[in-house]
Formats: structure tokens, sequence, C-alpha cells
């Protein structure tokens, strides 16, 4: 009937996922992430494709890495208490390094929290998502287009990579309802899975799929390895977006649902004189520290616009080397800031309205 | 769609087929010629995007807003608000009830249902549709729903509204080229279009070309829409 449909944002994220060619999903439900187990459940058995309910976020992420193990494109989802509850499958497939594709949709906390929207998960993603040295490509989608076109980036990524990609939203992504086009994505040239426990057929040694080292050399090496691809992985796969950037002398930096509303407010700003630009990170690792480092250049101050106390602030002091002061305009608890509130800050920095 | 004969109108369909938009909008249009008028919330899916988000609209309509006290709060419990029956008790009231989506949402009409069937001709129980739904954009696929719905709220539709849209992105084109969607349905379950819902600003370049339209204003406008 038309090239667009009518879609919430844990919707868009699981139809992404068959189109990319996901056929195992395993969750457990958890507001505000609810509807991409519900849809996979429906959709998934049409496709020939494998939903199931796991007894629990601890179950369903390790048989993430058992259909992981066996060579195929799998995914589960959850909200942020159910995210720490997976964490040590997540540290076992980075140390495994197996792809497979997590979704956190992400609520008020800590503890149990609220279910209201957050992005207080932004160091569990992007620091310490399990135990060990490791990392997770982490996405931040900013529309319901976005769910879709970094679902599908998602699998790809994490195939070239073998490598855990996460979709970092929050529940106002997750719950909004926007057109967007289901478009299928190119298959992108990936690397063969060689490496898959499928059955050697008797014709070729044994894979092994393994976190275990009982050599601390062996593990040593096997750690520089995965670090040296993960500095390829910073070199080529980081993403941003710049809005209104290039004359901008208060630059907001924000992801996710928080981009939207600073947009806003920085269209406000502009009205009164105010120069300021967006620098949203869609990848939040690897952090876009190149785009703040230039930005840095020629902006005289930062603010960060966060669902947290502030998390992803130091992530851009650390890009700009401090070399320009960054200020933090928050809401938690499941609260949203509002472009009125991004605007008085903006306006505090630039030292009122010009 | 005559309301004059009505005294309880119950909105249910797919998740996310707009039911809530136009139940509020109903209300609205309900109370400009009756009192009293009540909009009940029997949503117990949705954790955000809830009727009580027109609450100033409502209240400066005077149109009483019956919703769970945990509606938009952190509190994740599907809930029917105490009040709900007072819609059947009263007899002078006139009440919109905006059942959450799918057959899951439905089931909480079950307790209501020989209530509902009481009120006879007095009731209007429809289903809601939007083609540009992707799990219910095939009739086949919307007419599963459907009976999904009916066996879960032991409650049987008595008419179909038609809000078909692209949110923000509707154009009037996209209203027309979905009525052989909707008569597809009104043929293979025998039931009338009464209402095909388009947003007000587009109402006049549909005038006349849809079956009994029904202006929608949009209550909800998130700081997070550019």
């Amino acid at each position: 009937m038309t090239e667009k449909v009518l879609m919430k944002g844990n919707e868009a994220i699981a139809e992404a996922a068959i189109q990319a060619g996901c056929r195992f999903f395993f969750g457990y439900p958890i507001t505000p992430q609810t509807e991409v187990a519900a849809y996979m459940a429906r959709r998934m058995p049409k496709v020939d494709g494998l939903y199931l309910q796991a007894e629990s976020e601890i179950a369903a992420i390790n048989m993430v890495i058992g259909a992981s193990a066996a060579g195929r494109r799998v995914m589960t989802s959850s909200s942020s208490p159910g995210i720490a509850l997976k964490s040590e499958g997540l540290s076992y497939l980075a140390g495994c390094d197996l792809p497979a594709v997590i979704i956190n949709i992400q609520r008020g906390g800590p503890g149990l929290g609220g279910i209201q929207p957050s992005q207080a998960d932004y160091f569990h993603a992007t620091r310490s998502t399990g135990h060990g040295d490791f990392h997770l490509i982490v996405l931040a989608p900013n529309s319901v287009q976005e769910m879709v076109d970094l679902t599908h980036a998602a699998f790809d990524l994490a195939d070239r990579h073998r490598m855990t990609a996460m979709i970092l939203a929050d529940g106002i992504l997750g719950q909004m309802m926007e057109p967007v086009s289901l478009s299928k994505p190119d298959a992108a040239d990936l690397p063969p899975k060689g490496w898959a426990t499928t059955g050697t057929g008797g014709a070729r040694p044994h894979n092994i799929i393994n976190s275990l080292f009982l050599q601390p050399e062996e593990l040593e090496r096997t750690n520089l390895e995965r670090y040296d691809r993960y500095a390829r992985i910073e070199t080529h796969e980081t993403r941003h977006e710049a809005f209104m950037l290039s004359d901008a002398e208060i630059v907001i930096a924000a992801y996710g649902a928080c981009s939207r509303i600073a947009k806003n407010a920085i269209l406000a700003a502009r009205s009164r004189g105010i120069r300021a630009g967006l620098l949203r990170p869609i990848t939040l690792w690897p952090f876009p520290k190149k785009a703040f480092a230039a930005a840095a250049d020629t902006a005289r101050a930062f603010v960060t616009v966060e669902m947290s106390m502030g998390q992803m602030i130091e992530d851009v002091e650390l890009a700009i080397r401090c070399r320009r002061p960054v200020a933090l305009c928050k809401r938690v608890g499941g609260m949203v800031p509002t472009p009125e509130e991004i605007l008085a800050k903006i306006e505090e920095i630039a030292g009122g309205v010009r | 769609m005559d309301f004059s004969s009505l005294r309880l109108i119950v909105l249910a369909g797919h998740y996310g087929s707009g039911k809530t938009h136009l139940a509020v909008n109903l209300a609205l249009r309900w109370r400009a010629v009756r009192a009293p008028v009540a909009l009940a919330d029997l949503d117990i899916v949705n954790p955000y995007y809830r009727a009580k988000d027109a609450s100033a609209w409502l209240r400066e309509a005077d149109v009483r807003l019956i919703s769970s006290a945990f509606a938009g709060s952190n509190l994740d419990a599907p809930a029917v608000p105490p009040e709900m029956g007072r819609i059947f008790d009263d007899d002078t009231l006139c009440a919109v009830v905006d059942v959450g989506g799918d057959d899951r949402g439905a089931l909480a009409l079950g307790r209501y249902a020989g209530r509902i069937a009481a009120l006879r001709d007095r009731r209007a129980v429809l289903w809601v549709v939007n083609p540009y739904r992707p799990l219910t954009g095939r009739t086949d696929d919307a007419l599963a729903v459907m009976g999904e719905i009916e066996a879960a709220g032991n409650i049987r539709f008595t008419g179909i509204v038609n809000n078909a849209n692209l949110g923000p992105e509707t154009t009037p084109e996209n209203v027309i080229a979905s009525l052989p969607y909707a008569e597809t349905l009104a043929r293979e379950t025998g039931l009338p279009i009464v209402l095909t819902s388009v947003r007000a600003d587009l109402l006049p370049a549909v005038a006349g070309l849809v079956p009994n339209p029904f202006p929608l204003r949009i209550f909800h406008k998130p700081e997070w829409v550019l």
C-alpha cells in the first residue's frame, strides 16, 4: 500500500532483526522493552525462526551464546535491570569472540528503579558490561528509523568483528511511534564463519568455542589481539551526527532521545543569537573522540544533556582533554529534560541572552 | 455516528492502532452535546502514552477521566481503575472506554462483558484499524487479531473505525488509499465503517471521499518531536 509503515521503536528493532537474518530470539519480558519480545513471538514462527521466552535473563543470554557458537544470527533484548543480569553472559560472549546483538531499552535506576525512560546505563554499556577487559560496539539511535537502520548495522558489525553489538536506547524511543521505511539492506561482504561449531562432517578438526585459557601467556595474547581489533574498530566504525555545528560556540553533546530535545533548544538559542550546535554520538563505543577534539578547536564550551547523573560527560572531557569547560544538563529517575531547561543552561553559559 | 442514542462507546483493536487519540477526541465531541461524559482508560498493557496525557484538555472540557492511579507512574501494574463500575451503575453517564491493545489488552473487558452486552443498542463496540501498522497491514492478519480480541474480551464488535495514519507524515492520499482495506474488513465481518478518523487539518482534502469522516486533534506533541 505504501513504502512506509507506522511502528513503535521496539517493534522496529524486532522487524529489522528479522530482515537482517536473525532467526533466533531469546527473551524475557520487562517494561519498557516487552514489545520486542511480543513482536518476535508473533513473527518468528512465520519466518521459520525461533522465539523462546527463557526462564530468566541469564538463561536467555546463555542461549544466545549457544546459537551464536553455531554460527547463527541471534538477538536478545531487555531493559536496564535485565541487562545487568546478562552481564556474565556478555563477558563470556566477548571471551569467546562471538557475534551477537543485544538491545537495552533503558529505564530508571538503580535497582528496580522505575519504568520511565533513562540513560543511566551509559557507563555499564561503554565501560563495564561484565567482568574482564572487553568492549561492546554500542549504537545509540534517536528515531524509530534509526532503530531499524542501526539494528541492521549491528548484525553486520557483530559478524564483521566477532563481537557483541548493543543497541542502547531508552523507553521513549522504545515506546514512541513513527513512520519508518523497512527497506532491506544490501547484504554486506562479511567474513565466513569458519569458526562456528556446525559439525565437522569428519572433514576438518574440531572448532572449539571457549573463554577458558589454561596458560596465562595464551590468555594475555588473546586479550592483546582483541584490543588490536578494538583499535581498528575505533578507526573505522565511529559514527556521529553534526547539527549546526560548524560555527557553534556552545556545543551540545547528547545522544538518543535527549539529542532530539537538544535540537529544539539549539533552534531556540539560535533565534536568540546564541550560536549553539549539536554533536551527537551515534556510536557510544567507539566514542567519536576526533569529532569532539575538532569541535573543541572552535567551541567555547560544551554541555552534555543526559538522563543520568552525568556519565557521557566524562567521555566528552576525555575526548577534548579538558581544553574547554563541560557543563551538565540532566534529569534522572524517569524524568525527561525539556527544551527550556537545556536553553536555560545554554544561556547561563553564554552569559545571558544577547 | 449518531451519539444521541448511545451511552457507551468501547474502543478496542490492535496495539498502536490509535485508540487513545480516538477515545479522547470522541469524548470531547460527545461532551459538546451531552453531559456528563467520562473517558475510561482500561489500558492494562501500555506503560507510556496514556489518556492521562490529555488530562488538561479533558478537564477543560469537563470530561471526567477515569484512570488508574498508576497510569504514567513508575508502577508497572496492570490495574483497572476502581471507578470503572460507575460507568455501568450511573445510567446518566455517557462513557468512552479506551481498551489496551490486542487480545492481551482486551482481557480487561471480560469482567464487564455482560454489562456491556446488557446495554444492547445503547452501546457501540468499535474495532479500530490502521492498515499502516505492519502486523495488521494485511486484511487476513487484521481479521485474525479481531477474532483474538473478541475471544479474549468476550465481546462482539458492532462497527469499524478506519484510523489509517502514518503519524505526522500522514497525507490525504494515505487515507484515501486505505479505503479498499477498510471495505474488505467491512465486507468480511458484516460490520459498518462507522467512522474514518482523519487528522483535522487533512479533513478538507478527504471530505466527500471517505465514509463518515471524523476530525482528530492531536493532543500529544512531545518535547522530543522536532
